[in-house]
């Protein structure tokens, strides 16, 4: 293909993928407006009005980064790993297996697909949460550059989950199991630095955790862990995520025989 | 000599539970041709078009799509490719020109481009109507068509249907048959065609291979195929019952109702022969029809007469061993 064709095989699946999402919203963009709302209601205002400030900031404005950040890695990963899941559940994806797409634009769209829904998400929330608290964004380029770096692995995580997955239920045990678990514990709600010695260093191999802080970082300006050091860690993790995923679609894995 | 729109050669597949699909099969489909692929269930028929189509991996052989070797450019080899499955392989919830259009932008068409080809197609297909509709909102035949319309979006030059009638009723079957033929004779698209339909790979296929336990028995044209029939029989519908079947000279009879007799004849019989004999003896016959497909006939004899053969073969197999 030449590059102006694998452009217009980019688009066309990536127009695919946000058409998907945005045709069945009640179940995409709908509830995690709603959850984060009440996250806000009843961690933010009822139950942060008591514990008062945490690290300079309102609990409210303390946990709204991590709320953000959490919507953007739950739904980058699962519209990737439900909607690959599903091509592969009702065979679609051979309409793509037998095109001359190479692997990386296929890998590519999905990965675009679940960027532009876990941003989209983000961006809800980040809406939903200036009814709560004051909102200014301390390094713009930080803000953007780790929100989007961070739904892009999520994305290819997803996509990886879904090659992998062999019924739906595959595909939600992830989510449940190890990112939500790891979003929870990686200080969306607590500044490590409350933590016992020992759980601090173990709260440190939560990857999580140096997203929700970077993240933190951009529109706080306050972090528990180097700011820098973040970023390159995630950009690395993006490079052998992709590399692993691209390798599995390549080989076929989970949908050639 | 031209290239021939598929040539495979020493296909062999081997899955992963050791069964061995195919074993080093070599077929050649000329260009222009209307080629049927033949065999029972479970022959490799599916796997030979599947590592053709790139949905299945192959273990050694050679394939190649208008002389493109599919090890060296698949990529490229895919642009001549429009392939029809056996089973609905499209996203039920999107729309029916969607799922076109989304074909084409695969191909790399840009939609000026694609969507006049779209909408011909739908139009051709009879499909038209329903283009603003969920797929899932169409009956088993238009799903069908919808899915050729998606194989034909980039006007590739070879055409894989694989059972592309399976539960459509006997109008519509024929109509596609109609539109097959044409995009075959006007637009010189090379089609494969696998089929439980025998009447179908008759009526359609100029070249035929027949496919069993992943070897092609028979690599010929269909007019060939059929003069090896050594027997066909046919079906008499009687004016009147019979208490039992009549006795015909040379010929064997059987009553199958009380009206109707199966007469079976022999390479260099003539039925000239058979009426005479039933009119001498008072019996009138009203109608008269093939039992099965003449091509019928033939594949399950020679499909039996392989399964024979493979189980000789493995018999003497397990002697040797034991």
């Amino acid at each position: 293909m030449n590059p102006r064709q694998i452009l217009i095989a980019l688009w066309t699946l990536v127009v695919k993928e946000v058409r998907r999402f945005t045709r069945i919203w009640p179940q995409t963009l709908l509830p995690p407006s709603i959850t984060m709302t009440m996250y806000f209601i009843i961690f933010g205002n009822l139950i942060g009005s008591r514990v008062g400030e945490m690290d300079g900031f309102s609990y409210m404005a303390y946990i709204v980064p991590g709320l953000i950040m959490m919507s953007v890695i739950t739904n980058s990963y699962s519209n990737v790993a439900s909607s690959f899941f599903s091509n592969k559940f009702q065979r679609s994806v051979e309409e793509m297996m037998v095109s001359p797409m190479p692997s990386w634009v296929i890998l590519g769209g999905f990965v675009l697909g679940g960027m532009t829904r876990g941003l989209g998400v983000g961006l809800i929330v980040t809406l939903v949460s200036l009814f709560f608290t004051d909102l200014t964004i301390h390094h713009p380029l930080v803000t953007v550059g780790v929100v989007t770096m961070t739904a892009a692995l999520f994305s290819i995580g997803g996509f990886i989950n879904a090659l992998l997955a062999n019924k739906f239920d595959d595909i939600s045990i992830v989510p449940i199991f190890v990112l939500t678990p790891l979003t929870y514990l990686g200080g969306v709600f607590y500044s490590i630095d409350m933590l016992p010695d020992f759980w601090q260093g173990v709260s440190m191999i939560n990857p999580i955790l140096y997203m929700v802080n970077a993240f933190r970082y951009g529109i706080l300006g306050v972090s528990d862990i180097p700011v820098g050091g973040a970023l390159v860690a995630v950009a690395l993790f993006i490079m052998a995520f992709f590399a692993v995923a691209l390798w599995m679609l390549e080989r076929g894995k989970g949908i050639r025989s | 000599m031209t290239t021939p729109a598929l040539s495979i050669r020493g296909l062999t597949k081997v899955y992963g539970n050791g069964f061995q699909a195919l074993k080093g099969i070599d077929l050649d489909v000329p260009e222009g041709d209307f080629f049927a692929l033949l065999g029972p269930n479970g022959a490799g028929k599916s796997t030979t078009l599947g590592i053709v189509c790139s949905l299945v991996q192959k273990t050694a052989g050679k394939v190649s799509i208008y002389g493109i070797d599919i090890d060296r450019d698949f990529a490229k080899a895919k642009y001549h490719l429009g392939v029809v499955p056996q089973e609905f392989n499209f996203s039920q919830f999107e729309k029916v020109e969607d799922i076109v259009l989304a074909q084409a932008g695969y191909y790399g068409m840009a939609l000026r481009e694609a969507r006049p080809r779209c909408a011909q197609l739908l139009k051709d297909l009879g499909l038209w109507d329903k283009r603003n509709g969920p797929a899932r909102m169409l009956s088993g035949g238009m799903k069908r068509r919808l899915m050729i319309a998606r194989a034909l979006i980039h006007r590739p030059r070879l055409l894989i249907l694989d059972e592309p009638t399976a539960g459509v009723d006997i109008e519509l079957r024929r109509s596609m048959w109609d539109y097959m033929r044409r995009i075959n004779r006007e637009e010189g698209t090379t089609i494969i065609l696998t089929t439980h339909y025998l009447e179908e790979a008759e009526s359609l296929c100029r070249n035929i291979a027949i496919i069993n336990h992943g070897e092609i028995v028979k690599n010929t044209t269909v007019r060939e195929l059929l003069t090896e029939l050594d027997t066909e029989t046919f079906l008499l519908d009687l004016a009147e019952p019979v208490d039992r079947a009549p006795r015909i000279e040379g010929f064997e009879v059987e009553q199958v109702e009380r009206a109707q007799l199966a007469l079976s004849l022999r390479k260099g019989q003539q039925l000239n022969d058979a009426f005479r004999q039933l009119s001498e003896q008072g019996v009138s016959v009203v109608s008269m029809r093939n039992r099965a497909n003449r091509l019928e006939e033939l594949f399950v004899s020679m499909v039996e007469g392989d399964n024979a053969r493979v189980r000789q073969a493995e018999a003497g197999n397990k002697e040797a061993q034991s």
